[in-house]
């Protein structure tokens, strides 16, 4: 066996002792090193100021790497993005790993350096963490959770609750491209156009809608559950109607092929990179226009409106222009039998 | 997409929804055999463009929904046999049968996998040549070859950890057990599509030649879906009922000879149960004698609870198309996509699903 081949994760990694201070100051620091966090005190002490948001995620994909991202950059990804969707700046992050003896030390160093990555991107800083080592079967791999702070500035607010009649629904790009890049890859599914997870930070496309816009009533980024959950969600929360159109929201060729291969539906597969905005009726073209210059909405488009009829409730038009209701997702993904 | 956008387009679809308009006259009763029909019907709200005089009525064509509920309840049992791996298509793991259901099972800690295809379960069963790996083998004349040539690699390689439970099911016999009965009276047959890809055309040539019955096959794109329509109410308003094929990009009249050689070399004809219609003579397929090591049903003897099922589902009158799924008291209400009481919610094929799930929006002042 090489020296890398045996360069593991022991249990003993997670006992508390010597080999988890290695662990923290030989692999963890010097990837994710910052003032705060190198003080390594049990509490991070840091000042903010203003209304804050805060939100947690935990992260469990399997694969840990895969087309367009890997756990790491997911961790960040996720609760940057959830942050994001209040308006908030996101600043600071928790990082705790629960890591199943075994991962061999290489993987866990290219999940720290895309976690860093990321974080850099996004410009948050990882400032307390944790790690734990569970025994072989306790845990897939590693599982990662998050948790963010962000200072949302007093003249925003955005909530599902927000919604008015006669506004309207952008949504950031491409459906479907994260839940089926991971699951060509778990089924050894090969497209001659492989699917990339849309896995992205954005919060700096929000800064930018926010800048140009104080009409943006509503974000929401369509995670598990596809773009037909969060519209739900949206209806629910506001008690207004939702009236969407089909043909209007893009997705790519591979993906729709490798749904109409598996028997799926890809407004009801996961993004992880999207956003739904409800805006301003009168400022919708504006807003869209802004977000087609950042790379991650150049995609954009309105997909449909808010309205009075229907509350609660989505409403599709078909493609064959015949209109349908259009419900939450309910229970798991299944591949069709025949 | 190519291969789809080309039977998704607007316009021609409108187009042949005002021919069907022009040419239909009188009250019919149209009967969509496959699960896939119905899905394909309601998503595409293929219904909203057909004149009010055309009723579409489901079929029996949803092979989960049509596993008896003894069946199900075996397949839970030998889940929960010691150091035993069943393997299963994804749809059947919700399904309740008559004490539980297979998510449940695995949710105890019985070993069960979800796979795409029999290849996948052959390989579960090389990588764990110390448990006993059983697929549980659902599906028409469409999966049954796939089956059989699985239990004919897994002999040639010695897998002999592998086995299967047969409850596959032949779909003509059931189509006539349904016309014999006469409790419904149909115009018209969208015969199954996938299922004709195998089996071919001349099968299903009874039910116009036998029962004067209008018949076309159909592929599921909505084009496909309307086209078939088009054809069937020519077939009546002429009274001229015959086999049409209105999918022959995929289907010849003689079928998929390989594939049918497959199945009948492994499989054989035997009576079996279907759920909502009973016994129907030679419609299910066993394994024969000679793979009988791979046979499931004569390797593990298990003690089975008797069988029931819940008396206010109508999962059974909707399968036989005496029933829509609106018309089931627990549609909707104690019988939920989340919360399914019968199969016919739960299967991506299951009429009641479709119809839930694709559900036309209420009109304002009825909802009050």
């Amino acid at each position: 066996m090489t020296q890398d081949e045996n360069d593991i994760i022991l249990l003993a990694h997670g006992s508390g002792g010597k080999l988890s201070h290695e662990l923290v100051e030989n692999r963890f620091l010097p990837f994710l090193s910052n003032p705060v966090l190198a003080k390594l005190d049990d509490s991070a002490v840091f000042e903010v100021g203003g209304r804050i948001a805060f939100t947690t995620d935990s992260y469990v994909v399997n694969p840990l790497f895969f087309p367009g991202g890997d756990i790491g950059k997911l961790a960040v990804c996720g609760t940057v993005n959830d942050l994001s969707m209040s308006g908030a700046v996101p600043l600071y992050m928790s990082l705790a790993l629960i890591i199943e003896e075994g991962l061999p030390m290489k993987e866990l160093e290219q999940v720290l350096q895309s976690i860093k990555a990321t974080a850099d991107e996004t410009g948050t800083q990882i400032i307390t963490g944790d790690t734990k080592v569970v025994s072989h079967g306790q845990a897939d791999k590693l599982f990662i959770n998050t948790a963010g702070i962000g200072i949302v500035p007093d003249d925003i607010n955005v909530s599902g609750a927000g919604a008015r009649i006669g506004d309207k629904i952008i949504l950031s790009g491409t459906i479907g491209d994260h839940g089926i890049a991971i699951m060509s890859l778990r089924e050894g599914l090969k497209f001659s156009v492989p699917v990339e997870s849309d896995c992205q930070p954005l919060n700096k496309l929000v800064q930018q809608m926010l800048e140009v816009s104080s009409t943006i009533r509503c974000l929401r980024d369509p995670t598990r559950g596809g773009l037909a959950t969060t519209l739900n969600e949206i209806a629910t929360q506001s008690q207004k109607g939702i009236f969407i159109n089909e043909a209007a929201v893009p997705v790519k060729e591979a993906v729709r092929a490798a749904c109409e291969l598996l028997g799926l539906d890809p407004l009801y597969i996961a993004n992880e990179g999207k956003l739904v905005a409800v805006v301003e009726s009168s400022e919708a073209d504006k807003i869209l226009a802004s977000m087609k210059r950042n790379l991650c909405g150049k995609d954009a488009a309105i997909i449909g409106e808010i309205t009075a009829e229907h509350a609660g409730k989505t409403i599709m038009k078909t493609r064959l222009g015949s209109s349908r209701m259009l419900d939450m997702l309910s229970g798991d993904l299944l591949p069709r039998i025949c | 997409m190519k291969f789809v956008d080309e039977y998704q387009d607007n316009e021609l679809a409108g187009k042949i929804a005002s021919e069907i308009a022009t040419l239909s006259t009188i009250p019919i009763k149209l009967m969509e055999f496959c699960g896939g029909h119905t899905h394909a019907i309601m998503r595409y709200g293929l219904r909203q463009l057909l004149p009010e005089n055309i009723e579409m009525r489901s079929g029996p064509g949803c092979p989960v929904c049509v596993t008896a509920n003894a069946d199900l309840d075996k397949a839970i049992a030998l889940s929960l046999l010691p150091n035993t791996i069943v393997t299963t298509f994804g749809d059947m793991i919700r399904v309740p049968g008559s004490y539980s259901s297979l998510q449940q099972a695995r949710a105890r800690g019985a070993d069960i996998r979800i796979v795409y295809s029999t290849t996948d379960a052959l390989e579960i069963a090389r990588n764990n040549p110390e448990k006993a790996v059983i697929f549980i083998g659902i599906g028409f004349e469409t999966t049954a070859p796939t089956v059989a040539a699985a239990i004919l690699r897994a002999q040639k390689e010695g897998i002999e950890n592998f086995s299967v439970l047969s409850c596959h099911k032949l779909t003509p016999p059931v189509i006539r057990a349904l016309l014999e009965s006469g409790e419904v009276k149909i115009d018209g047959i969208i015969c199954p599509g996938h299922v004709c890809v195998i089996t071919g055309s001349r099968p299903y040539e009874f039910i116009s030649r036998e029962y004067k019955i209008a018949c076309a096959i159909s592929g599921f794109e909505p084009l496909d879906i309307l086209l078939c329509v088009y054809k069937l109410v020519k077939q009546i308003e002429n009274g001229s009922p015959r086999m049409e094929i209105a999918y022959s990009r995929a289907i010849k009249p003689e079928g998929n000879k390989p594939a049918l050689k497959l199945m009948n070399e492994v499989f054989e004809p035997a009576d079996t149960v279907w759920r909502g219609i009973g016994t129907v003579p030679c419609s299910g397929l066993r394994i024969k004698a000679t793979y009988q090591c791979f046979d499931a049903a004569k390797i593990f003897k298990i003690n089975m609870k008797p069988a029931r099922e819940n008396k206010a589902c109508r999962c059974g009158d909707i399968l036989r198309a005496t029933a829509t799924p609106v018309e089931c008291p627990l549609f909707g209400k104690a019988c939920t996509p989340e919360k399914p009481i019968g199969p016919c919610m739960v299967s991506s094929e299951g009429a009641c699903a479709a119809y839930y799930q694709y559900r036309r929006p209420e009109k304002e002042h009825d909802a009050a």
